[in-house]
């Protein structure tokens, strides 16, 4: 059997969830605390499958490695959530929903699991309002909604710059509920070190105790993964300090193939980098590019101006502006997906007109004069001031950007000391999401037979790329609606099965390797700190496989980071012991698996002779800098089979994407 | 915004883990950039640390944007350190002078035990919401439509302006009584203006409560501290709207 079979239920697309849950096995209620399942990671996809799943009435497990499951980095999420309701009236179905996926996506996404997102959507909405989550509302007590990149309709939702924090907080409340139900055991400040496989399927995990470094066993009959993605290879990225690879690496190198691993978002709006101490990236959600207009200044000595200080960007009259978003996409201007706005901004500013006075000049200006006008004109008038004086315009203005933005506004100006109600925001492309990651079929399963990996961690979705608000709704879909039917349907051949013993030669085994894995880094004698490393990787990372990539680079990248693993395991120095707290050392066994990524990203890189999406080979695009799909030769996701550390020796294995629903075309935001 | 470098004096609470005895110790760093953040400045003196073969200091942070809640640090005697509004990994070295003492210590109280250094164990947070912190709702997605019952915005932005609490629990760390009544009453207050949380109002409150005094937390007695040090100026009227819910529920439950 070919490893890849995605598992896709016949019937037409809107059927197909439908007609497969029909069809599904279930276990019944009195079977299901006979069953133990496992959840790594508690942002929104892993707290609410541990929620979901612990509600049911099986056993779970959730893991944590940050000090407690609210601290997920979902919690990081800015703009919104997508779903198709409607409530603005403006054209919005399910079918634009998964169209808009689909394109925003570059038709590298699968349909099927595309299309039963968006069909489980609006239940999301229903689902947090009635667990309390406080989405922003109109005066008339109802949703509100905004719009996002690479749509055109309003579909939304969210809470100021917040929105990921309270679904999080949302799906950390219904995992709270259970947990003092005693229907899930929590594990915070635990690591997940290794999956364990006995007769190939997946039946538990190691796990290291971060406060005491106790390295212990669980067994269980399922395990999901729903640890995240793996922006932080780059070492900057709009990540969390801890967010890694390492459970997804886990699982892949015990036979899980790893998709799409090239396919990276760069967000186009970031805080801009400031010096070489810096340790992340700071997003400004693209929500702000519904109020903001981007720009850089038309002539090169007024860009030069800015950077010596010599002039200010409020000082620049309008027809010396380039709002270059509005003049080359007039169809959607400054709502762009977000490939499309990072690599307009990269193409200014190499050829010279980047704003930021730091070594690379690399910035634009996101500014709101405009949209504070406006807004505070419509105010006064509601307010029933027919003539309102400049002043009281920009202070109405500002008053509605506050309530629309505030945090945002705020956090600007901690980070950079300007403040952007005065000023333009300055922006720049970070890394931001992953769309590639542990292949999986239709039902969420590796391919490791019980091993399910779900939001971020996972491929699925967003094909070469993830448009605006759609990971929160990936992370809640997969978690509430889909895992508590596939995973069930899965665990109806272990109510049998009975307790999973953890005194079996492949607990053993795992054990053994992890344990060796930390005394080799514990007894190495070298000389330079993990983050010495792990920086020098992000900028081979960024600068050859980052927002333009060739083949001379993708090679180059290839043999540095050969050469700098070798490095890496000779000069390493971890300092303390593993019986105790010592985040030295979860670091270095995590850039020991974004080493090994990160070649695996430069391998995949390569071997796509084409530009989608986020994956842009400079060798690939028309005379307006556009990118070249290959639909003929590259119309597939890439699947790579683990085969010892070296990349370059991976087994690629393609899945076929077939577009039965929607045709395929160039994608257009002009 | 021009940068500059200066060079600081850190006295920084070390202990070994929950047992050993702690102590203040003095580090010297140069040569930091006011563009960096508190965060990124421990960052600098760890990577010294280690160069000089020496263990580097715990301390707890993640996203670094000041919404995990996860970062902490009593900072010269402030919970967070001395800007407003603001989580430690959002504090910026530009609030520093050159040849500043600056001392940094875990947060303290009873129901916060330290685990290392800087890192304390606020798992107490965690079991006072698993004990009513929640809507109970099933995860179906089959409840009602979201639109079916409208909410007047002045009480959803209130109960979104109570639900922006991080859990960092800055508010207990300042509290001359290590009082948790900022957090807790934040949560109440979020469900307590909603529809959907007026259902189990009275037992939510009771069963958090209880569950805050049994963690060891401390009582209110109206300093405002936890105010002013919130990173996310959540209100005290949320300690008030407690009270009066825990005393309605106290006088008419009818468990």
């Amino acid at each position: 059997m070919s490893k890849i079979n995605s598992r896709i239920p016949e019937g037409p697309i809107a059927d197909k969830w439908t007609n497969h849950k029909n069809n599904m096995k279930l276990v019944a209620p009195n079977n299901r605390p006979k069953i133990d399942v496992i959840v790594v990671g508690t942002g929104l996809a892993g707290g609410a499958a541990a929620a979901s799943l612990g509600e049911m009435g099986y056993n779970v497990k959730a893991f944590c490695f940050q000090d407690s499951p609210r601290r997920a980095h979902s919690i990081a999420a800015q703009g919104g959530i997508n779903a198709a309701k409607n409530y603005q009236n403006d054209g919005d179905s399910v079918y634009r929903l998964f169209y808009d996926t689909i394109k925003g996506g570059d038709y590298r996404a699968r349909e099927a699991n595309v299309h039963r997102l968006a069909e489980v959507s609006g239940n999301i909405i229903d689902q947090c309002v009635a667990q309390g989550v406080p989405f922003a509302r109109e005066y008339g007590g109802l949703l509100d909604n905004r719009s996002f990149g690479g749509t055109q309709v309003q579909r939304t939702f969210y809470a100021a710059g917040q929105t990921g924090q309270q679904l999080l907080l949302g799906a950390y409340s219904a995992l709270s509920r259970q947990v003092g139900l005693g229907r899930v055991k929590m594990y915070h400040r635990h690591e997940m070190m290794d999956l364990v496989v006995v007769d190939s399927k997946a039946r538990g995990i190691i796990a290291r105790n971060l406060v005491t470094g106790e390295i212990e066993r669980h067994s269980a009959h399922a395990v999901i993964i729903a640890s995240g993605g793996y922006g932080n290879v780059y070492f900057l990225s709009t990540n969390a300090m801890g967010s890694n690879v390492s459970a997804a690496w886990k699982v892949h190198k015990r036979g899980a193939l790893f998709a799409n691993p090239c396919f990276v978002q760069i967000h186009p709006t970031c805080i801009p980098v400031h010096g070489t101490n810096q340790s992340k990236l700071t997003l400004m959600s693209e929500s702000l590019r519904n109020s903001g207009r981007i720009w850089v200044p038309k002539k090169k000595e007024d860009a030069e101006a800015i950077r010596s200080g010599n002039l200010k960007p409020t000082q620049i009259p309008e027809e010396e502006r380039d709002y270059f978003l509005e003049r080359r996409y007039p169809a959607f201007g400054n709502l762009v997906p977000r490939d499309v706005a990072s690599r307009a901004a990269k193409e200014r500013c190499d050829a010279g007109f980047g704003i930021e006075a730091n070594d690379t000049n690399e910035g634009v200006y996101l500014d709101f004069a405009s949209e504070i006008k406006s807004k505070g004109r419509q105010a006064a008038f509601a307010k029933g001031e027919h003539s309102p004086s400049e002043e009281r315009i920009l202070e109405l203005g500002k008053k509605w950007i506050e309530e629309k933005y505030g945090n945002l506004f705020q956090m600007y100006q901690k980070i950079t000391d300007e403040n952007p109600y005065e000023t333009p925001m300055k922006i720049y492309p970070a890394v931001h999401y992953t769309m590639g990651g542990v292949w999986v079929d239709y039902n969420l399963q590796s391919t490791i037979e019980g091993c399910f990996v779900a939001g971020e961690a996972n491929f699925s979705d967003h094909g070469a790329n993830r448009l605006g608000a759609s990971a929160l709704m990936q992370g809640l879909a997969d978690g509430y609606f889909v895992l508590p039917y596939t995973v069930s349907d899965y665990l109806a051949n272990e109510i049998r099965t009975g307790k999973i013993s953890t005194d079996s030669p492949e607990f053993d085994a795992a054990e053994n390797d992890v344990k060796e894995s930390i005394n080799r880094f514990l007894n190495n004698k070298g000389t330079k700190s993990v983050d010495y490393f792990h920086k020098r990787l992000g900028l081979i990372m960024w600068n050859k496989v980052g927002m333009g990539r060739n083949e001379k680079g993708l090679n180059e990248a290839i043999e540095k980071i050969r050469s700098l693993k070798e490095e890496f395991y000779k000069d390493v120095f971890v300092p303390g012991s593993a019986d105790e707290l010592n985040p030295e050392l979860e670091k270095a066994l995590r850039v020991a698996d974004f080493l090994e990524l990160g070649q695996l990203m430069a391998v995949d890189a390569l071997q796509r002779n084409e530009s989608c999406g986020g994956h842009f080979r400079e060798e690939y695009q028309d005379s307006e800098g556009e990118t070249l799909r290959d639909d003929e030769n590259f119309k597939y996701a890439a699947a790579w089979e683990y085969a010892g550390g070296e990349a370059t020796e991976a087994k690629l294995h393609k899945e076929e994407l077939k577009y039965e629903f929607i045709k395929i075309a160039a994608r257009n935001y002009k | 915004m021009a940068s500059k470098f200066i060079n600081i004096t850190l006295k920084i609470w070390r202990q070994k883990n929950n047992k050993a005895k702690g102590s203040l110790e003095t580090y010297k760093l140069d040569n930091v950039s006011t563009d960096s953040s508190f965060l990124e400045m421990l960052d600098q003196l760890n990577e010294q640390l280690i160069n000089e073969q020496n263990e580097p200091v715990s301390f707890d942070h993640d996203c670094r944007e000041g919404i995990c809640g996860m970062c902490s640090l009593y900072i010269n005697g402030r919970a967070h350190g001395p800007d407003t509004g603001t989580t430690t990994c959002q504090l910026h070295m530009r609030m520093f002078n050159d040849g500043d003492t600056i001392y940094v210590e875990p947060w303290r109280s009873a129901a916060f035990p330290i685990v290392k250094d800087l890192v304390v164990d606020r798992s107490s947070f965690d079991r006072i919401q698993q004990a009513g912190g929640f809507v109970s709702v099933n995860t179906s997605g089959r409840t009602m439509d979201a639109n079916a019952i409208p909410v007047p915005k002045a009480n959803a932005d209130k109960a979104f302006e109570a639900a922006a609490c991080i859990g960092c629990g800055a508010c207990v760390a300042t509290c001359k009584n290590g009082s948790a009544m900022l957090f807790v009453g934040a949560k109440v207050s979020q469900y307590a203006l909603l529809p959907q949380g007026k259902v189990e109002a009275k037992d939510r409150v009771l069963n958090m409560v209880r569950q805050m005094d049994e963690e060891g937390f401390g009582n209110c007695t109206n300093t405002g501290a936890c105010e002013v040090e919130c990173p996310k100026g959540i209100s005290i009227e949320n300690i008030a709207r407690m009270n009066r819910e825990f005393l309605k529920a106290s006088l008419t439950s009818e468990k």
